[in-house]
């Protein structure tokens, strides 16, 4: 697998990295021959491997059904930037 | 391109080229009921100020870790047994992964290729007999918040209460062939959804809402055609509406000679039309991956086994034992088990009074009446131990059905019992013969000339008769001895 410029713009815009076009170039180049080095793993048939998710052999923890959080607004909302006080307010989003 | 409805299934789309048949598959989200949230313990109950129902995990605050709701698994397991489905002792939620205001983490916790619940079936019952639908799979998911675009003309605003809520998404197979089979698979869903106590089904409160896809083929093609799916559809109108529109579009497309884009579109209500919501280079790239923060869940065999056990009769069983105990018939136990407070009630008027007469004025006047004051049965403001009476005073022949529909109005607006209402306003039948007979002659005596028309031939002057009869006894005589008597003493 390679990866051109392309490629590397549409990565960076889904993972809302501002990438510099100068820039662009370089990262290919490195973002590649670190692919490079990943891909000897494919030489492993993993066919039956199930995917290691955890190394915990466990299994989820839970909860029990109960209500004890929330009715905390002031401290939800108090990072935002724009704060109405009721809601989190964000520049418009138009779909 | 003429749509046509009938008795048999009968919906296709006509076009120039050919006739062509709808496929239509669902993936309904349903709010699953719980106290607590999925992964936090915020409440989940619907109406809250805006933001008051939100932890320091649903708004996504680092170093915050989810720790899973063992309520909302039990309610998909049961969901998924009541739906006749595998249940998967391994599943795994994973991250999807996008970007959206009202979604503070940046990803979605889902479950992806290893669902909670694998295949199962749905039966409906279609005027054209029975039909199943396969469940594909369904899985727990999260809530997003809510985005409101209105309020300010350069800002959204964001309430993060829905935020965390647990979902079952629910994946049917593409098996649907019409809106009308749309309208009864969400119809049944929502009601084994809520014998089982999963889901409210509340549909203006978006507890259950639909993505609808859609493709068409000719008829007799084997393969699929390219679908689009139609997002959020709030309400089976609307599912219905988008369906009709999108089967057309398709449909003049291929006739035209052109080709359906896979994409994803937008119902709009008011415009009654469906429009794309992003172009293909938009496309969602949702770069599913195992969530970290959560291990796998692996569910004890017992578990499910002892909630199966648990699980409360369901409409098909349900069915079945109204036509077998009641001597019902398949339309009147489907109507009657479609809820279970309707089902609940019937029951309790049945035992009390006539299986069948119980049946028949639930479904016409009680349920004629509770429409016209937008009322359910559940806040009904006749108590089933009251209708039972009413029906039992029909089924004894206490008072006619005629005047049965008197008392009825008058329960309604007094919330007085039957029997005391039969009582207070003198309305019992008139059953006597003897007294009946005497009132009959002096009518009769009244009306000489009627009778010696009837007595030479006009034979139709009967109906005035009886129309005197219950004119001066008030309604209350009782219609089949008056017929009788009248047949007789006109003889002599």
């Amino acid at each position: 697998m390679s990866l051109d410029k392309e490629k590397i713009k549409h990565v960076a815009k889904l993972a809302r990295i501002s990438v510099n076009e100068a820039k662009v170039d370089s990262l290919t180049k490195d973002l590649n021959s670190i692919f490079k080095f990943i891909e000897q793993l494919n030489e492993l048939d993993t066919n039956k491997v199930e995917p290691l998710t955890s190394i915990l052999n466990q299994s989820l923890r839970s909860r029990k059904d109960e209500i004890n959080d929330g009715k905390i607004r002031e401290k939800v909302l108090k990072n935002s930037p724009k704060d109405s006080k009721e809601f989190f307010v964000v520049p418009k989003v138009v779909e | 391109m003429v749509v046509m409805k009938s008795e048999k299934f009968d919906y296709f789309i006509n076009g120039d080229k050919g006739k062509y048949e709808v496929v239509i598959g669902l993936e309904v989200h349903a709010q699953v009921l719980s106290n607590s949230k999925l992964f936090s313990g915020s409440p989940t109950k619907f109406g809250a100020e805006p933001n008051e129902h939100v932890s320091l995990i649903d708004s996504a605050f680092p170093g915050m870790l989810p720790v899973i709701n063992e309520e909302c698994v039990k309610q998909a397991v049961r969901t998924g047994l009541g739906l006749n489905a595998k249940i998967n002792n391994y599943s795994v939620f994973d991250r999807k992964n996008y970007f959206y205001a009202d979604l503070p983490q940046g990803y979605q916790i889902s479950q992806y290729k290893n669902p909670i619940v694998g295949e199962g079936k749905v039966l409906l019952d279609m005027p054209y007999g029975s039909k199943e639908v396969g469940i594909e799979r369904l899985h727990l998911e999260q809530d997003a918040g809510k985005s409101i675009h209105d309020m300010d003309p350069s800002n959204t605003y964001v309430d993060l209460n829905r935020s965390g809520i647990a979902l079952m998404e629910i994946v049917s197979k593409p098996d649907l062939r019409s809106p009308d089979e749309v309208n009864a698979y969400i119809k049944k869903l929502r009601s084994i959804m809520r014998y089982l106590g999963t889901c409210d089904g509340n549909m203006q409160e978006g507890s259950l809402r639909a993505d609808v896809n859609v493709s068409v083929r000719k008829v007799g093609v084997k393969e699929f055609g390219t679908r689009c799916e139609i997002k959020n559809v709030n309400s089976i109108k609307f599912m219905q509406m988008a369906i009709e529109y999108e089967a057309s579009r398709q449909v003049e497309l291929l006739e035209s000679g052109k080709e359906i884009d896979q994409e994803t579109r937008l119902f709009d209500t008011k415009k009654n039309e469906t429009r794309s919501m992003r172009s293909k280079e938009d496309a969602h790239d949702y770069r599913y991956f195992p969530d970290p923060d959560l291990l796998p869940l692996k569910l004890d065999q017992k578990l499910v086994d002892d909630l199966k056990k648990s699980l409360p009769e369901l409409p098909d069983k349900k069915k079945e034992r109204f036509v077998k105990d009641y001597g019902l018939n398949a339309y009147e136990a489907n109507v009657l088990v479609s809820e279970k407070e309707i089902s609940d009630y019937y029951e309790e008027v049945a035992k009390l009074s006539d299986n069948k007469l119980a049946a028949t004025w639930m479904m016409g006047d009680l349920f004629a009446m509770l429409n016209d004051k937008g009322l359910n049965i559940s806040n009904s403001p006749i108590s089933a131990k009251d209708f039972a009476e009413l029906v039992q005073a029909i089924k004894s022949g206490e008072i006619s059905g005629r005047i049965a529909k008197e008392v009825f109005e008058i329960m309604i607006e007094s919330g007085d019992n039957p029997k005391k209402i039969i009582e207070t306003k003198g309305l019992k039948q008139q059953s006597d013969p003897k007294e009946l007979e005497k009132m009959i002659n002096e009518i009769l005596a009244k009306n000489k000339d009627k009778v010696d028309q009837y007595k030479s031939g006009k034979e139709k002057l009967f109906g005035f008769f009886v129309g005197q009869v219950m004119k001066s006894s008030g309604g209350k005589a009782n219609p089949q001895l008056t017929n009788e008597i009248l047949k007789k003493l006109l003889k002599g």
